[in-house]
């Protein structure tokens, strides 16, 4: 069965050729209206990702979240882009204007760039370069450069800082998320993401499910949500980068930070949870792109359950849990990875599958036993140096021997 | 003049404009900028030339990586990142610099002149080809690069434990 999108396609090949225009032309009309296709559809999705993100943290919140313009509140994200549209448009003074006007358009674009490589489904994708999980790291470069341009152009303390901490977590986050993204690309065997979709018949998810959650951690890190967003952490720098930026241009900060949770959800959703796969998906493409979506939403909503459940990270600690943690630990998945891909080359699928999450299962053990064993260790050192609780002196005279027992665990 | 020669001739001025802008501009941050928009024209060189993985590799690690370093630099230092001296942007020895860069130009563009490659239309990759395969092949193999490549691995990890060495906190 043929999807309308290839259908339509076809069609406009015809008519072009029949008014006589060169080939090449013709594909880069093709190539043209589908970018400006795919970009408006996500675009518009931003709109309504706006309503999905304020009725959800509302539930998390015990609220109602909005309610009163159009069924459940339906219309009131157009009602709130009507509001960033006519607000004042104000620049600080001493703002580099050039770069200060760039910033909102470059971390709004990268976003957009993201999603040429996602395939929707079996014959509905952008573009299949064989780079495609390269691609993927290096737009997400370009986006820092974006929040960097931000934060310094805006004249302001705090969106400089705001942008310091946004270097310091972003290119940290990014090591580990290089390594892990090689576990998908060994399994495969190619670094096209189409070739990933296509080797999916079992989920990656089952076969590297470290992978996935050092993914999943990784990427929350880069599109700077919580508990990991001190780069806009409100009651220390205020809003961090975007703190001077009004009416559409903070708009456009907001979008791109909406769109970029719902692209890494996809993103997460392609690399190991099969993508558009699904019961009856390669027959009627169009299901291919509702079981993407589907997928995507679903882990759109973890990532706000994660965003509304867990307080905010300390930098130090942030950055202790990436170079301490999780760098060494996707350096270890990979190589355990990469060992047993070897060992177990021409293992029938079921065997190959079991074999690489016993393998992981075995790393996520020893890491928890690791870290079990450090915990203890520094608690400890915590209390071997303070007295936890405050005990009068002649109840701490009397039992001197069983409390040295009771605080230490 | 195919389309490829005029992307190739928008992106060899942009490249190389911007790379102008980059010594000549006196606010350190928008020459670091400029910097990021001429490393950007080289990859879509590598992209014109159908070599995709170099073309990515070079935004992950000369704008991802690079820029963004110098760019963090620059910001640590003076909110003024500016020039301010109202003296020419050029020393006692811009002459010489003239004088090499000329020759150095005029030696490349004879020795291109003599190589028979220029005028042959780039030829389409072979269907089934992948490139990327080729280099991870001939990257370990050892009929072909092995022996840089691994060199190349040893002395990025000494200056890893070089810089850890030298950040390290002794107490």
């Amino acid at each position: 069965m043929v999807d309308p999108i290839t259908l339509i396609a076809t069609w406009l090949t015809g008519v072009l050729s029949g008014w006589g225009l060169a080939p090449g032309l013709v594909t880069f009309i093709l190539k043209l209206l589908g970018v400006v296709a795919v970009a408006s559809f996500v675009l518009v999705l931003d709109i309504f990702l706006v309503w999905v993100e304020r009725k959800t943290v509302a539930r998390f919140q015990d609220r109602l979240g909005p309610n009163r313009l159009g069924p459940w509140g339906l219309v009131q994200p157009i009602a709130d882009v009507i509001k960033l549209l006519i607000k004042e448009d104000i620049t600080p003074v001493g703002a580099d204007i050039l770069v200060y006007n760039l910033a909102p358009i470059l971390a709004l674009a990268t976003v957009l760039l993201l999603w040429a490589v996602i395939p929707f489904a079996p014959t509905i994708l952008g573009t299949d370069i064989n780079v495609g999980v390269l691609y993927i790291i290096a737009v997400g470069a370009i986006g820092t450069l974006g929040i960097i341009m931000a934060g310094w152009a805006s004249n302001n303390k705090y969106a400089l800082l705001g942008a310091f901490r946004t270097v310091a977590q972003m290119v940290s986050y990014e090591v580990p998320m290089v390594i892990i993204l090689l576990v998908p690309v060994i399994l495969a065997r190619s670094m096209g993401i189409n070739d990933i979709v296509d080797q999916q018949s079992v989920w990656y998810i089952v076969m590297a499910p470290l992978a996935a959650i050092i993914f999943f951690i990784t990427s929350i890190a880069e599109i700077g949500r919580a508990p990991f967003d001190l780069t806009e952490a409100e009651s220390e720098i205020v809003a961090g980068f975007h703190i001077e930026y009004t009416g559409m241009k903070f708009g456009l900060f907001y979008a791109g930070e909406l769109l970029h949770a719902l692209t890494v959800s996809a993103l997460f959703s392609t690399l190991f949870l099969g993508g558009w796969r699904g019961p009856f998906a390669e027959q009627v493409p169009l299901l291919g792109v509702v079981y993407l979506f589907i997928k995507a939403f679903f882990m759109y909503w973890v990532i706000m359950w994660v965003k509304y459940t867990f307080p905010r990270i300390r930098i130090d600690h942030m950055l202790n849990f990436n170079w301490k943690l999780l760098t060494p630990l996707s350096l270890a998945v990979l190589i355990v990875t990469a060992i047993l891909d070897k060992v177990m080359v021409g293992a029938p699928l079921w065997v190959y599958t079991l074999g690489m999450l016993a393998g992981n299962l075995v790393v996520g053990w020893i890491t928890l036993t690791l870290l079990r064993r450090f915990a203890r260790k520094e608690r400890q050192r915590v209390v071997g140096e303070v007295r936890p609780v405050a005990v009068p002196p002649f109840v701490a005279a009397a039992s001197s021997e069983t409390s040295t027992s009771t605080t230490t665990p | 003049m195919t389309a490829l020669q005029i992307i190739f001739i928008l992106v060899a001025a942009m490249t190389l404009g911007a790379g102008l802008m980059v010594v000549t501009t006196r606010n350190l941050v928008h020459a670091a900028l400029w910097l990021v928009l001429s490393l950007f024209g080289i990859a879509v060189f590598y992209v014109l030339l159908n070599a995709g993985f170099l073309a990515v590799a070079q935004v992950v690690i000369y704008i991802g990586a690079i820029a963004i370093l110098m760019i963090f630099a620059i910001m640590l230092t003076r909110r003024e990142a500016v020039d301010g001296t109202p003296k020419s942007q050029v020393n006692a020895n811009w002459l010489w610099g003239l004088f090499i860069s000329l020759v150095l130009f005029g030696g490349l563009i004879w020795i291109f002149s003599q190589w028979p490659g220029t005028s042959v239309v780039m030829p389409d990759l072979p269907a089934g080809l992948d490139p990327l395969r080729l280099l991870g092949q001939s990257l370990v193999s050892p009929n072909a690069y092995v022996l840089p490549f691994e060199l190349a691995s040893v002395l990025l990890l000494a200056a890893l434990v070089g810089a850890i060495v030298v950040a390290w906190d002794r107490k």
